[in-house]
């Protein structure tokens, strides 16, 4: 069946099943590759991105379900927020095999937008449907910290 | 004293060569041998669940002639659906609802919200859709969410589950609004239709149904 999605802003005719997972549709067939394939059953978070603003599993979305979302991924997620995660990312070092990163980048950029001070317990429950098999949890909650913060002296 | 000479098969430089250029070109050609890759397919339709326990019909209570243990033994009948872990899993007492027929708690972490449908940054939505989802196997509903804390069933007996959803302060609902939740609530419905390897709760919604029914005409007795 056709569908016109709207992933970073731009419209793509995608012919494919209904019940093809977002993830599939992104990989596969718009060869954004940046969303990651961990686990396949919203377990790891590898795959998030975000889904008319909220952070979603796309391993568990089917693509008749988000025809006349607004989809962004790591590829093109962009703002003050997004910036400044990227920043800290870099300052702290955050990832060491990188490849749950861009599924934690998705997640920690979504939470700054809901909450735009953390406490490490917001952090905690945000981030924990995003594993990470390096155990960088301390170093994401520390960067999560550094770009609210520069969000926050951005805004003032 | 003669030299005999031995007649051996010799292979010189140039041979050598043949051989190992033909090797390279064997196992190039093998390698590069344009194959088609594997192409996603759709995968079947969600399965039905495969075993089913059944729940006596409200008609078979009949017998009993005391009116009020008729209404208790309705009442633990509809029990094996309450305390089902696919009805007990989202009536936990805590904040964070439980998974599986083990009633494990739930991975990843998630907690309720201020609305049953998880915090802010983390919503049931994240992962749970209006349907059950086969190639994930993450099981959905519209109306995905926990119940109330004041709701919590986990740990407590089925008598004190049965005077609770009959307190309008802790079930926020009158008995007409309690039998329509438990006769036609979709998300009620979802226990027998879980989807993937989970167990369906016992009976027909139909048949839970009419045994609440039953019980509440009886004048919805409690067990101890």
């Amino acid at each position: 069946m056709p569908y016109s999605l709207s992933v970073n802003g731009q419209v793509h005719d995608v012919e494919d099943d209904g019940q093809t997972p977002l993830l599939w549709v992104l990989r596969d067939t718009l060869k954004l590759t940046g969303t990651k394939y961990g686990c396949g059953i919203a377990q790891c978070g590898a795959c998030t991105v975000h889904v008319d603003g909220q952070p979603m599993r796309s391993c568990t979305l089917p693509l008749e379900a988000v025809a006349s979302a607004q989809i962004v991924t790591i590829e093109a997620v962009e703002g003050v927020e997004a910036r400044a995660i990227q920043d800290a990312w870099v300052a702290r070092d955050v990832p060491q095999c990188g490849f749950c990163q861009s599924g934690q980048v998705m997640s920690a950029i979504a939470m700054l937008r809901a909450i735009p001070a953390p406490t490490d317990g917001d952090i905690d429950i945000a981030m924990s449907g995003n594993l990470c098999r390096c155990a960088t949890y301390n170093r994401i909650r520390a960067a999560i910290h550094d770009a609210a913060a520069a969000v926050g002296a951005s805004k003032s | 004293m003669t030299r005999r000479r031995t007649s051996r098969w010799r292979l010189g430089c140039v041979g050598l060569l043949a051989l190992l250029m033909m090797a390279v070109i064997v196992t190039g050609t093998i390698a590069l041998w344009p194959r088609s890759l594997p192409e996603s397919q759709s995968l079947p339709a969600d399965p039905s669940p495969v075993t089913f326990a059944p729940l006596r019909p409200a008609a078979a209570f009949a017998t009993i002639a005391d009116r009020k243990a008729r209404s208790v033994a309705l009442f633990t009948e509809a029990g094996r659906v309450i305390q089902h872990p696919r009805c007990v899993n989202c009536h936990p007492r805590t904040d964070r609802p439980t998974q599986t027929d083990a009633m494990r708690p739930h991975r990843p972490l998630v907690t309720r919200g201020t609305d049953g449908g998880g915090v802010a940054t983390l919503r049931c939505s994240t992962c749970h859709h209006d349907a059950n989802f086969t190639p994930s196997g993450v099981p959905g509903n519209p109306k995905w969410k926990l119940a109330p804390v004041e709701m919590a069933w986990q740990g407590k007996t089925l008598g004190q589950i049965c005077r609770q959803i009959l307190d309008p302060a802790r079930a926020h609902m009158t008995r007409a609004q309690l039998l329509h939740h438990m006769t036609q609530d979709e998300l009620v419905g979802w226990a027998w239709r879980p989807g993937g390897e989970r167990t369906p709760a016992p009976g027909t919604q139909a048949q839970f149904g009419a045994l609440i029914a039953a019980w509440l005409d009886t004048g919805g007795q409690c067990p101890a």
